[in-house]
């Protein structure tokens, strides 16, 4: 199976992935052969098989309700590219 | 010192023959002559390492020390460490200083290793070959030329070296087992829940599990009883009780049932290889060990399950990486959108991105029940092959990888080819069940390993299995050429 | 043409829980930016999420309270999309197997008539963080200290025709999860937050209009007039020859006009699936009973047990059941004066409610508590006062003057009940006004409020009015 470009472009911007114009030829092989290769599933009968979404047969431990994390901020912020009065700064926000 | 495993590091220790300070100084100093034509550490942290070193001697003279107090070790660059950059072999996190410990690193801290660096990568773990790491290639000390595996490439070949006694690793779908038995050592993938994952970068949640790199079985057992047990800040950790692996090691294995997958001796397992493991069973035999064929049928589904399971989790793990936070952001960034994706796009290689696009694809509208659907059943089918298996037999074994160690680029040009080399491990990974590789001999003066998996919880018995072996045999004290020739 | 709305409303109702909903951190409101952030609502590398039983515990509250069906097993899924308030680039929400499906509730309209509104189902989430938008050189500042506080989200089945039946939907959802104690409903902190899905469909038409979906309906009043401008919107597209299309709006107050919203402009594709850092979230019996004995009387149950103990109006009963507060209020001064349940009614509605308004407090900071109140009501009851002296020292105590009797004794206003007294008053009132009796007398009988009038203002209103009506009738009669 083969991807298109345009397939593969929306994948990429889903992804938030920017592909150089150079990079997109060989990327649309490797994913278009990847995408063959796990093809093969198709023939799989997996009729009234459970999907196995984890492999522990366990339930979901719940925590008590406790506040035990304090301000760390200036910690934390010590990573970020961009911060000031503690907010993360990120270019304009439009919605 | 270095040629001592970790075990007698640990009894040399105790009996004060030498201080943590100086082993620590001379793994330093070997680090620092060896690993240039090696490439196996990202960040070495000789100072903290020293200051810690020291503080076990102090430990050590108090009388306050236990089995691992004083070890040097190395972390693979997945786990985060407080104040240490942990870059994840990416670029992406090239200036990343983590403000915590994983629960890993935290234990093993807690038990007074000394922590020697942190090892190379494929990036964000995705790799089996340890050439997708933004720091460049790590190299096989067997042969240079030759990758060491991967992705838990970098502390495969530092263990190999001896540049450490021991490293930690991940194993996502043949991680640390696959570099170990490339590089001739002893490497050991735990039942999934095991260890804690908190505070090791995630690459894919169902898959991921922390275990070790080490010269032997007896030493494997020393650090996976550190690092092992329950964590209340990982949902996905068992609260089970962790047993002395070191205790029942010498037990004796004789009516050991071992089965042999057919699968595992298909076409693509190469001739010499095929030798080495058929020479260990033989060893296993001769130990009282019965020996059967067991079949599992949906092996070969295990590798296109795992490239739809594996992509789509990482995916979405790795969308927290987008230039807020932490981690690289793009200079050219122009309004939201831009930032985002030229941030990603500079900041993840080439393999990451493969995955994160196959995986976005598997979830996306209209794929998801024909790939990552599909792929859960496959999964739940494959795990009951396991499951049947060990019904009849206590151990599986067979080769952990078709070949020997390939030579760096051989296999870069197909992603298809190299993702074929993880045929053997990735099985007991979508099962979650433990699995170790331990050295069995040299092919072409390449080292070679035999794969161990058992059921569930069962890293005593393997442990037990491995070290019985490694008591017939010297294959894991055989060290590369000293310059690595 | 004559047009039907249809609206179905997605109700987001934060958990008033002290930690967030995977981590420890806590989710008070008005911290200082990313004070309340941890490394897990940060989604730092590494860090994985752990469940919070409290935000399980409030989820079936609700699920029990509008009689649905609770989930033995419910999942968390990724919703996987990209915004700078959202920490790891996914949302864990539910999605497949949601906590709570099913149940309903009644609304009752302006009109007094009820209506049953369906709930489709109610889910657990995260909340996001919040962008801001004041000028940081052409940047926007990300606060995280909201993201990963707890949200039930609630849907509703597209049951509702108009929006005052949506406002009415909203306002018995918010009241049921004050009574329940699950979330503070606060709209000004966005505790308590709305998404609106309005179309428009010919009337007797069967199937839906394609419909918008509105954000940002954060009072009951917005989310009236954004309705309605969405619903004259719609139709006006389809009736000039349009078509309405699919999209996510912004309702902007200040305009009071809905907008597309910019960055849901591309059609969204949130590749859910099962996170794989949590496990099925699994309740047995003994959970779900423990929660079931600890629901408290929910407001339609209490309504009709005012209206059948107290003999209240089901007017008088819907208002005092408003807020689970205000009713125990009522219940406590009805207790306490032992009296005429309607009196303690009307007090409560009447000043108490009103000084409450004026003063801009909640029942809870009442200046005059339940057990005042019920004080003055027993001296209104034996006729130590009346009425009237009575909101004289109901205003008098709520000033801080003092207890009911304190005031009534430092002012003397204890009313005249001695009939010689009154009597006495009335002979020099009928002194006084010689013509008036005399026009009286000739059959003026109007005059007779003019005589009751002059015998109150002779006694500072002191005089028991009753009694002051018989006697009068009787002495002006001669």
């Amino acid at each position: 199976m083969s991807l298109s470009k345009a397939e593969v472009e929306n994948i990429a911007h889903l992804a938030r992935l920017q592909l150089g114009d150079d990079e997109l030829p060989n990327v649309i092989e490797n994913l278009s052969r990847i995408i063959e290769f796990v093809d093969q599933l198709q023939a799989v009968d997996t009729t009234g098989v459970e999907p196995m979404a984890h492999p522990l047969d366990m339930v979901q431990r719940l925590r008590a309700d406790a506040v035990t994390e304090q301000d760390q901020r200036d910690l934390y912020q010590a990573n970020a590219p961009a911060v000031e009065a503690g907010l993360y700064l990120v270019p304009k926000v439009i919605e | 010192m270095h040629t001592k495993t970790l075990a007698e590091l640990s009894a040399a220790l105790q009996a004060r023959e030498f201080s943590s300070e100086a082993l620590t100084g001379h793994y330093l100093e070997r680090i620092g002559r060896l690993d240039p034509a090696l490439n196996s550490f990202v960040t070495v942290t000789a100072d903290e390492a020293m200051a810690a070193a020291a503080a076990a001697d102090r430990r050590i003279a108090a009388g306050e020390a236990g089995p691992l107090t004083g070890i040097p070790i190395a972390h693979k660059d997945i786990f985060c460490t407080s104040g240490v950059r942990t870059s994840c072999g990416s670029r992406m996190l090239d200036n990343f200083v983590s403000p915590y410990d994983a629960t890993v690193v935290a234990r093993l801290k807690a038990a007074g290793v000394v922590m020697l660096g942190k090892t190379n990568m494929d990036e964000f773990a995705m790799g089996s070959s340890n050439e997708t790491s933004f720091y460049g290639p790590v190299r096989n000390p067997w042969d240079t030329a030759r990758v060491p595996g991967g992705s838990s490439g970098g502390s495969a070949a530092a263990v190999a070296a001896r540049l450490a006694p021991g490293a930690t690793g991940t194993d996502t779908g043949g991680s640390i087992r696959q570099p170990a038995a490339l590089t001739g050592i002893t490497g050991l993938k735990p039942t999934y829940g095991r260890v804690s994952r908190f505070g090791m970068i995630a690459f894919a949640s169902s898959l991921d599990q922390a275990g070790t790199l080490t010269a032997s079985a007896e030493d494997a057992a020393l650090l996976l009883g550190a690092m092992a047990g329950f964590d209340d800040k990982d949902s996905t950790s068992v609260d089970r009780e962790v047993p002395d692996y070191s205790l029942h090691l010498n037990d004796s294995i004789a009516g050991l049932r071992v089965g042999i997958p057919v699968e595992f001796f298909d076409e693509g397992l190469a001739g010499e290889n095929r030798v080495r493991i058929e020479q260990a069973l033989d060893v296993y035999r001769h130990l009282g060990c019965e020996i059967v064929e067991v079949s599992l049928p949906n092996l070969a589904l295990s590798v296109p399950t795992y490239y739809v399971v594996a992509p789509a989790e990482c995916s979405s793990n790795l969308s927290r990486f987008d230039g807020v936070r932490f981690g690289y952001r793009s200079e050219q960034s122009g309004d939201l959108f831009d930032m985002y994706s030229r941030s990603r796009g500079e900041g993840f290689g080439d393999e990451v991105k493969r995955r994160i696009m196959t995986g976005t694809y598997a979830l996306s509208a209209g794929y998801y029940d024909a790939y990552y659907l599909k792929a859960q059943q496959a999964r739940q089918l494959i795990s009951a092959d396991f499951k049947a298996a060990f019904e009849k037999v206590d151990v599986l074994m067979g080769p952990t990888t078709p070949t020997p160690a390939f030579e760096i680029g051989a296999k870069t040009a197909d992603p298809i080819t190299m993702y074929l080399n993880d045929i053997y491990t990735i099985g007991v990974n979508l099962a979650g069940l433990p699995g170790m590789s331990i050295p069995c001999g040299l092919v072409d003066g390449l080292p070679v390993g035999l794969q161990l998996m058992g059921p569930a919880f069962a890293e005593s018995r393997l442990l037990q299995t491995a070290h019985a072996y490694q008591k017939e045999t010297d294959w894991h004290r055989q060290l590369p050429a000293a310059d690595f020739g | 043409m004559e047009w039907e709305t249809v609206i179905g409303l997605e109700i987001h109702a934060q958990l008033n829980t002290s930690s967030k909903i995977f981590s420890a951190a806590a989710t008070a409101y008005g911290a200082e930016p990313n004070t309340q952030a941890c490394l897990v609502d940060l989604g730092y590398p590494g860090v994985l999420p752990v469940l919070n039983v409290e935000t399980v515990r409030k989820a079936v509250k609700f699920g029990l309270a509008v009689g649905a069906t609770i989930s033995r097993r419910s999942v968390f899924a990724r919703k996987n999309y990209f915004y700078p308030d959202l920490p790891k680039g996914y949302q864990i929400s539910q999605y497949e197997l949601p906590i709570v499906e099913g149940g309903e509730v009644e609304i009752v309209l302006e009109d007094g008539s009820r209506k049953r509104v369906g709930i489709t189902r109610a889910h657990l989430e995260e909340d996001a963080g919040k962008s801001l938008h004041e000028d940081f050189h052409g940047m926007s500042g990300i606060d995280l200290n909201r993201a990963g506080t707890p949200l039930v989200e609630i849907v509703s089945e597209p049951d509702m025709r108009s929006a005052r039946e949506a406002v009415a939907y909203m306002k018995t959802i918010h009241q049921l999860v004050r009574y329940l104690e699950i979330c503070d409903g606060n709209m000004q902190e966005g505790s308590f937050r709305c998404d609106a899905n309005v179309s428009v469909r010919p009337k007797g038409e069967h199937a839906f209009g394609t419909r918008a979906e509105l954000k940002n309906l954060n009072s009951f009043r917005f989310i009236e007039k954004a309705i309605n401008f969405e619903v004259e919107r719609q139709i006006d597209i389809i009736e000039s020859g349009g078509s309405v299309s699919q999209e996510t709006r912004l309702y902007d107050p200040n305009k009071d006009e809905t907008r597309p919203m910019r960055s849901k402009e591309e059609a969204n594709d949130y590749r859910y699936f099962p996170d794989p850092d949590l496990l099925p979230v699994v309740l047995d019996d003994a959970f779900l009973e423990q929660i079931a004995i600890g629901l408290p009387e929910l407001p339609a149950a209490k309504r009709q047990r005012f209206c059948a103990e107290y003999g209240l109006s089901e007017y008088d009963a819907d208002v005092l059941t408003t807020s689970r507060e205000l009713a125990d209020y009522f219940e406590r001064v009805v207790a306490s004066s032992g009296g005429d349940p309607k009196l303690a009614a009307n007090w409560v509605m009447g000043e108490l409610s009103g000084a409450l308004n004026k003063a801009g407090l909640d029942i809870g900071a009442s200046r005059v508590s339940s057990a005042a109140l019920a004080d003055l009501l027993r001296r209104i009851a034996d006729n130590t006062i009346s009425g009237k002296i009575a909101k004289e020292v109901f205003e008098a105590m709520w000033e801080g003057e003092g207890a009911a009797d304190d005031i009534i004794a430092a002012r003397g206003l204890t009313q005249i009940t001695d009939s010689s007294a009154i009597e006495q008053i009335i002979d020099e009132v009928m002194t006084r006004f010689p013509d008036q009796l005399g026009q009286f007398r000739d059959g003026k009988d109007k005059l007779f409020g003019f005589f009751v009038g002059q015998v109150m203002k002779a006694t500072s209103g002191k005089a028991n009015p009753a009694q002051v009506n018989e006697l009068l009738r009787r002495k002006l009669a001669g």
